[in-house]
């Protein structure tokens, strides 16, 4: 069929963890978002869920680090975390090894990924999930990119992996839903935690919403550092997101900088 | 290279149960399958989250190790200051502290 949704969100563990300690407000106002887009997917009447996501060490690390991972199980257990710690319990996610296979077998043909058989979702996956699917009910393909342990894939082989994504999708019978997640500006789980650079964080996301493909490869990973944190790597989920649009415009449903979340929170989607 | 093992035990620790297991039952055996340095396997076996961060044990892996320890939210940055404080600032990677030791969580806190 093709991509039926295409749309982004944050994913930090402080949004279910630390729910309680953020202004109501404006945390009340992101959930909201958070559940157009649930309504959104279930409206698209995807069949599958692909969710890109920058994890944190649950299952990779420095012996054996991709750049790119794509989940190929019929079966996904998570959050690693301690389930009273990011207050979501620890669950079975279903799959599709066979609807994965032809997907990384599409994405193959034009970008080099990885895959694997396991997979334990930490809180990069878990967190959307708890919002987007709380039933479990939609088979997930998680897809990862290292935004942690450089050195770190160039932004224009992220562009050519969303390209690649989306030819995948297209060349499948199923309606496919997509959503990228990462943060923008932030110092995660450092002492800087709650640090946000808002202006850096308002040009990126237009640069995301006019889905122009050159301002946002235009980053390097030293001004990136510099300016949005080492938590700001992980514009390659929203970024590859882009590509996966085609040039399709995005429609940014919420942006708020929210600190005890550590990140401005967003809520976007693409224009099919 | 001894930063890779520290690492990678805290890898191991936050997802697997029968290493968390034996860090509670039976830890220096289960450090002795690490090459570690005496100051890392100090800092493990206190936990000294404060001498993990400034080793430069990356923040993801560090948070997780905190959780494990039932260190709340607001103690593990504030350990993580003290660490700088004491031992001097990150030494390697790529979570070095950038804000001076300031707290950048209290703009939109819910305070009772």
């Amino acid at each position: 069929m093709s991509l039926v949704y295409a749309g982004v969100c944050s994913h930090g563990p402080g949004i279910t963890a630390r729910a309680d300690r953020a202004n109501p407000e404006l945390r009340d106002a992101f959930y909201t978002n958070l559940d157009k887009m649930r309504k959104d997917i279930v409206d698209s009447g995807a069949e599958a869920l692909i969710v890109i996501a920058a994890e944190h060490f649950a299952n990779f690390f420095m012996n054996n680090m991709p750049a790119y991972c794509i989940g190929m199980a019929d079966e996904y257990e998570g959050p690693i975390e301690d389930p009273d710690w990011l207050k979501i319990p620890r669950t079975k996610v279903p799959g599709n090894a066979e609807l994965s296979k032809r997907l990384i077998t599409e994405v193959m043909k034009t970008a080099d990924t990885a895959f694997s058989e396991e997979w334990k979702f930490d809180h990069g996956i878990s967190v959307p999930l708890n919002f987007l699917t709380p039933k479990y009910d939609i088979p997930i393909i998680p897809m990862n990119i290292n935004c942690q342990g450089p050195p770190l894939t160039p932004l224009n082989r992220v562009w050519a992996f969303g390209e690649a994504i989306r030819n995948a999708c297209d060349a499948v019978p199923e309606k496919i839903a997509l959503v990228g997640t990462g943060g923008i500006s932030h110092w995660p789980a450092t002492p800087d935690s709650g640090k946000i650079n808002v202006e850096w964080d308002q040009e990126f996301m237009d640069r995301f919403q006019r889905n122009d493909k050159d301002a946002m490869l235009s980053y390097t990973d030293e001004e990136t550092y510099r300016d949005a944190g080492q938590g700001g790597y992980e514009i390659r989920t929203l970024i590859a997101t882009a590509a996966a649009a085609k040039g399709a415009k995005a429609n940014v449903h919420f942006m708020e900088p929210i600190p005890i979340f550590a990140t401005s929170c967003i809520c976007a989607k693409f224009e099919l | 290279m001894s930063l890779y093992y520290t690492q990678k035990i805290l890898y191991d620790l936050n997802r697997d149960t029968s290493i968390q297991h034996g860090y509670n039952n039976d830890l220096d055996n289960l450090l002795g399958n690490y090459t570690l340095t005496d100051e890392e396997v100090t800092a493990l076996t206190k936990p000294d989250i404060g001498l993990l961060y400034v080793l430069g044990v990356n923040g993801q892996i560090l948070m997780h190790f905190a959780a494990f320890h039932q260190i709340e939210w607001d103690d593990y940055l504030q350990a993580m200051r003290d660490g700088i404080e004491k031992y001097g600032p990150v030494r390697e990677g790529v979570y070095a502290m950038t804000g001076s030791g300031n707290s950048f969580t209290e703009d939109t806190e819910v305070r009772s």
